[in-house]
C-alpha cells in the first residue's frame, strides 16, 4: 500500500458537532481531523456515545457540523447546495445501512434501480444494469422478490447492490452487519471486502464487530468524540504474529 | 410534528362529538327552520373532513420519515420528496373525495329523492363540489408536512422515532 502518495477521498479538518439538549449542549465530536485514502477499508470503532455514529454521518455528507470541515473528493461539502448535496449523495457515495431500508413495496430490482432514476439513467439501462449487480450479490434469482421474502442477508445484499447502483467512490456502511447473524455477518463482510479490493470502491462502516477488524486496511478508534487511535491493517498483523510467538520479518 | 398532530386528533375528536352532540340536541328540541339546520350540519361536517384529512396527511408523511431519509441518502432532490408526496396526496384526495361524494349523494337520492326535481344542480352541489372541496382541502393540508419532509435533513428523518 506504501510507496507512492496516495490520494485522499475524505478529509476531516477539526471536526465539531454539538447537540443542544434542551439547556445542556452536548459534545459528540470535539474537534477530528482525519484522512481516509481511495480504496481504503476503513472501520471506525467506539462504543456507543462515543461520537462514531456522528464522525460516520458527518464523513457521509449526511450531517453538517458546527464547525470545521469535511472535503469530499476535495470538495468542502458545506458549501455544497441542498441540490449538490443530492447530486453527490446519488453519484460519489453508496448507503449501506443496518436496518437495511429496502423500499418494502417494490421489488429487489426495482430497489436497485432508484438510484439510477435519480441519476437520470434510461430504464431499459437501468434494468440491465440492476440485474448485473444483483448477480454480483448473489441474487441472480431473487430480481423480483420483495424484501419481506428475503432473508436478512439477502436483503442486505439487495442493500448493497443499491449502494453500487451508480459506481459511486464511496461506500458507507453504517453498521452494516448489526442486524444479521453471525455467519451471515462474516459473508456480507467478505461481500464488501471483495468488492473494495475488486473494484477499488472505498469502504468505511462504523461499527462495533470485531470481525470487521481483519478485513479493514485501518481501524479509527472513537471515544469521548476525539480519534483516540489509528491502527494500521500491517500493524495488527504483526502484534498478532507476535502474541503467536512467530516473529514477523 | 407531533404537537400538530395531537392537535388535529384532538380537533377530529372534539368536533366529531360536537357533530354528534348538535343532532342530538335537535332531536331532543324538535325540528326549528330545516334548512338553517341543514346548513349548519354541512358547515360542522367540513370542518370534521378538513381536519380529518390534515389529520391523515401528517401521518402519512410521519410514518414514512425513514423512507425520506433513505431516498435522500440514494440521491433524492427536496423537489423530488415534496413532489411525490403532493402527487400522491392528489391522488389519493380525488379518487377518495370521488368515492365519498357518490356515496354520499347516492344516499341522499336514494331516500330524498322527489319526481320532478332537477337533475343538473343535484349534480353539482352534491357531487362537483364536495369533490373538489376533498380533493382541494387534502392538497392543501399536504402541502405543509410535504414541504417539511423535503427539507429535513437525510440523519434527522432516519433518526426520527413516530
Amino acid at each position: 500500500m506504501a510507496g507512492f502518495e496516495r490520494e485522499p477521498i475524505v478529509r476531516t479538518r477539526d471536526l465539531v458537532k454539538e447537540y443542544r439538549m434542551g439547556a445542556t449542549i452536548v459534545t459528540a465530536l470535539a474537534g477530528v481531523t482525519l484522512d481516509i485514502f481511495r480504496g481504503d477499508y476503513v472501520s471506525i470503532m467506539g462504543p456507543s456515545g462515543s461520537g462514531k455514529s456522528t464522525l460516520f454521518n458527518m464523513v457521509g455528507g449526511l450531517d453538517k457540523p458546527t464547525s470545521g470541515s469535511v472535503y469530499i473528493n476535495q470538495v468542502d461539502i458545506a458549501q455544497l447546495s441542498p441540490h449538490e448535496l443530492a447530486y453527490m449523495r446519488c453519484h460519489t457515495i453508496g448507503y449501506i445501512f443496518q436496518t437495511f431500508n429496502l423500499i418494502t413495496v417494490r421489488t429487489a430490482l426495482e430497489n436497485v434501480t432508484l438510484p439510477m432514476l435519480f441519476a437520470g439513467v434510461p430504464a431499459d439501462e437501468a434494468d440491465d444494469r440492476a440485474a448485473r449487480l444483483l448477480d454480483l450479490v448473489g441474487l441472480e434469482n431473487r430480481y423480483h422478490h420483495r424484501p419481506t421474502e428475503l432473508s436478512g442477508g439477502q436483503q442486505q445484499r439487495v442493500a448493497i447492490a443499491r449502494a453500487l447502483a451508480n459506481e459511486p467512490a464511496i461506500l458507507l456502511a453504517d453498521e452494516p452487519t448489526g442486524n444479521l447473524d453471525l455467519k451471515t455477518g462474516q459473508e456480507i463482510i467478505q461481500l464488501l471486502r471483495g468488492l473494495n479490493q475488486e473494484r477499488g470502491v472505498t469502504v468505511i462502516s462504523a461499527t462495533h464487530d470485531l470481525k470487521m477488524v481483519d478485513v479493514s486496511d485501518r481501524i479509527v478508534h472513537v471515544r469521548d468524540g476525539t480519534v483516540s487511535r489509528v491502527d494500521l491493517r500491517s500493524d495488527v498483523e504483526v502484534q498478532v504474529g507476535e502474541l503467536g510467538g512467530e516473529e514477523s520479518s | 410534528m407531533r404537537p400538530a398532530r395531537q392537535l388535529a386528533t384532538g380537533a377530529g375528536v372534539a368536533l366529531g362529538v360536537a357533530f354528534y352532540a348538535y343532532l342530538q340536541g335537535v332531536r331532543v328540541l324538535g325540528a326549528a327552520d330545516d334548512q338553517a339546520k341543514l346548513r349548519f350540519l354541512a358547515a360542522m361536517s367540513l370542518a370534521l373532513c378538513a381536519v380529518g384529512i390534515a389529520n391523515t396527511m401528517l401521518m402519512s408523511v410521519a410514518e414514512r420519515y425513514r423512507e425520506i431519509g433513505t431516498l435522500k441518502c440514494l440521491g433524492a432532490t427536496d423537489t423530488f420528496i415534496a413532489k411525490v408526496f403532493l402527487i400522491e396526496s392528489l391522488v389519493v384526495g380525488l379518487t377518495s373525495s370521488l368515492a365519498g361524494a357518490l356515496l354520499g349523494a347516492g344516499v341522499a337520492a336514494l331516500f330524498g329523492w322527489r319526481s320532478g326535481a332537477a337533475v343538473l344542480p343535484f349534480v353539482q352541489v352534491s357531487v362537483v363540489i364536495p369533490l373538489l372541496v376533498g380533493a382541494g382541502l387534502t392538497l392543501v393540508a399536504s402541502i405543509a408536512p410535504a414541504l417539511a419532509a423535503a427539507r429535513m435533513q437525510a440523519t434527522d428523518a432516519l433518526r426520527v422515532e413516530v
